[in-house]
């Protein structure tokens, strides 16, 4: 097992809905901890390409590859079962089952046999509890909690520590801290942490550089659905990460013309651009 | 004290249970009603019981995501067909049951079938099931027999397993209702299958990513509501010796309000079979208690409408409750 090898690794993909071209010729890899950043504009196109990786799109040409071998995502399921895990903005789902049971949803552990086979709660509850707490968060004590009563950080802690529980290999996080105050964002960016030091390969989608700068080891800004940047930590600061956010243009730049604009205009700042 | 109550608060049947104790109190106080009378009558039971076994399927399907309002037209149409196949015809009561419930699958499939295959919303799909049911049940009934009433002598098994009366007033159908509960209160709260239901109902997508068989889920739900809703048809048919092309358009609004009341979640992903039960039974008390009370009938619907706001309002602020609180913080332990 090479530490090198990619686990993940897009070749080539483009992806267009109808006529309009969402992804260019997209080549990214992925390895076994290690946290690949995914930057960008709003509509760089980030979600469109997780979403091809997590089995909700296919490409429209282009290869994904998995352990050198090519792959195909005809469903998100098919990804899951390859150890594809997607984890959403708000930490996904089930705000109203407990956390044991939405821990274990469509893997239910039972006791007793035949028609008389029952849901274990005691048994769910605690693996449930136990793998949280493993991941620092103690303050999850109880399993009948329901999930919806959760803070954000502690319900996107809960869901990537689901996702390792159940065999991930590849950890996809969809702006997990843009709703989230200082301190849960903390939390959740020291769960990334854990999970790039248990090896699995963590893709993480962020507006905000300091985050990204806190677990990134390796960037990729996305500009109009082209690869613009793909640089290593340390390689870029995050003045120049942030200039190219912004589609290329520096912060300077966009300040400069905002301030001109409102000098001609009565102090009105201009109307947005899209 | 708040250390034991908050527990039961966090339960979705919470809220009924206060709801059943409100109005009882309420026909006791404001309706000078005697509870020995009140609990000894056999006429709101058997009407809870005839609504209750429609209720727990109907608030089953509604706590995975989704509404049947077909069963309006399924119960004429369970009375019909087995008096039609059974009576009319004659053939044995075996196969007028089995027609019957054939029935309500074949339909309970079509509106699942319909609501997994499409995006259009089961209460649409369900919508348009009853109408088409209700105008094979006239059109079919006439055809047949030549009349909207339709007799049926059932033979003793038959009718002493689903139209005889325990003691002189009691329908045996409340038997089936509790076995109903217990066996469905079983399955959806102790069984994977069980919490399949909450997961569909709670996100149906991530449900499916995670593995729950999503659309058979719902068909059999669908199934499960519609051979029910065609079961008590049968029993009315069988009971009262003849079955009618028109009824069961009450059921409709009755097993919404008793699965609200009764603390499902209209939206989905929250409830309870108890719930509903219970729901059901306040239901049953408002609506037929008020003739053992001095109050004015007329006022039965205000008081319905009264409690299911109320009962609404209650389940909302528990839910908060439940959501806010783990039982940890709740009891004042840290
Ligand atoms: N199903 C679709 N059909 C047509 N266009 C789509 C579809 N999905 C996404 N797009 C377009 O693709 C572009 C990229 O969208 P995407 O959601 O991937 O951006 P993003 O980088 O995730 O943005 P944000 O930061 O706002 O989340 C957008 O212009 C969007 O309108
Ligand atoms: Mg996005």
């Amino acid at each position: 097992m090479s530490a090198n090898a990619p686990i993940l690794a897009l070749r080539g993909v483009n992806k267009s809905f109808g006529p309009i071209d969402v992804l260019h010729d997209i080549n990214l890899e992925v390895r076994a901890g290690e946290v690949l950043c995914l930057l960008g504009d709003n509509g760089a196109g980030k979600s469109t390409l997780i979403r091809i990786l997590s089995g909700v799109h296919q490409p429209t040409s282009g290869t994904i590859e998995m352990d050198g071998q090519s792959v195909g995502f005809p469903t998100p399921r098919a990804a899951a079962d390859k150890g594809i895990a997607t984890v959403h903005q708000f930490g996904g789902t089930f705000p109203l089952m407990s956390i044991g049971r939405s821990f274990f949803v469509g893997v239910e552990p039972t006791k007793g046999w035949g028609p008389f086979k029952t849901y274990d709660r005691k048994k769910a509850n605690e693996i449930a509890v136990k793998a949280v707490q493993d991941f620092g968060i103690t303050r999850i004590d109880d399993g009948d909690r329901l999930v919806g009563g959760l803070s954000g950080g502690e319900r996107q802690s809960l869901a990537i520590a689901r996702a390792v529980h159940f065999g991930a290999r590849v950890l996809i996080l969809d702006e997990p801290t843009a709703a989230l105050g200082v301190k849960q964002a903390a939390h959740v960016l020291r769960i990334v942490n854990e999970a790039k030091r248990r090896g699995l390969a963590v893709i993480f989608i962020t507006h905000q550089v300091m985050h990204a700068m806190a677990v990134g080891d390796h960037f990729a800004v996305l500009i109009r659905g082209a690869v613009a940047a793909d640089f290593k930590k340390g390689e870029k600061t995050r003045e120049q990460i942030t200039d190219l956010m912004a589609g290329g243009e520096t912060m300077a730049d966009l300040e400069a013309t905002i301030e001109g604009y409102m000098a001609s205009h009565d102090g009105h700042p201009p109307p947005p651009s899209h | 004290m708040m250390a034991s109550f908050a527990p039961f608060l966090r339960r979705p049947e919470a809220a009924s249970i206060i709801s059943l104790i409100g109005i009882v109190a309420f026909y006791v106080i404001i309706g000078g009603v005697d509870l020995v009378t009140l609990f000894g009558a056999a006429s709101w039971i058997n009407f809870a019981a005839n609504l209750g076994i429609v209720a727990i399927p109907v608030g089953i399907l509604m706590i995975g995501g989704q509404i049947d309002i077909s069963i309006g037209a399924m119960i004429p149409a369970g009375s019909m067909t087995v008096a039609i196949v059974s009576g009319h015809f004659g053939l044995p009561i075996e196969v007028g049951i089995l027609a019957t419930l054939s029935l309500g699958a074949i339909v309970g499939l079509v509106n699942g079938l319909l609501t997994v295959r499409t995006t259009v919303p089961s209460l649409i799909v369900t919508l348009g099931t009853l109408v088409v049911m209700q105008g094979v049940v006239l059109a079919g009934a006439n055809l047949l027999t030549g009349a909207a009433s339709v007799k049926i002598e059932a033979p003793a098994w038959a009718k002493a397993a689903f139209g005889s009366l325990i003691g002189s007033s009691h329908q045996v159908i409340i038997l089936w209702w509790l076995v109903a509960v217990v066996v469905f209160a079983f399955v959806i709260h102790k069984t994977r299958f069980g919490n399949w239901v909450f997961a569909m109902g709670g996100d149906l997508v991530s449900a499916r990513n995670a593995g729950v068989p999503t659309a058979r889920l719902t068909i059999m739900l669908f199934m499960l509501s519609a051979m029910s809703a065609a079961f008590v048809g049968m029993c009315g048919a069988i009971q009262f010796n003849s079955a009618q092309v028109s009824g069961g358009m009450g059921y409709i609004f009755n097993t919404i309000v008793s699965i609200v009341v009764g603390g499902v979640l209209l939206t989905g992903g929250f409830g309870s079979v108890v719930g509903i039960f219970i729901g059901t039974l306040t239901f049953a008390i408002v609506s037929q208690g008020i003739y053992f009370t001095q109050i004015d009938r007329n006022w039965s619907s205000l008081i319905i409408g009264v409690t299911l706001l109320l009962a609404v309002a209650m389940n909302e602020s528990f839910r908060k409750f439940a959501l806010r609180a783990g039982p940890r913080q709740a009891t004042g332990r840290r």
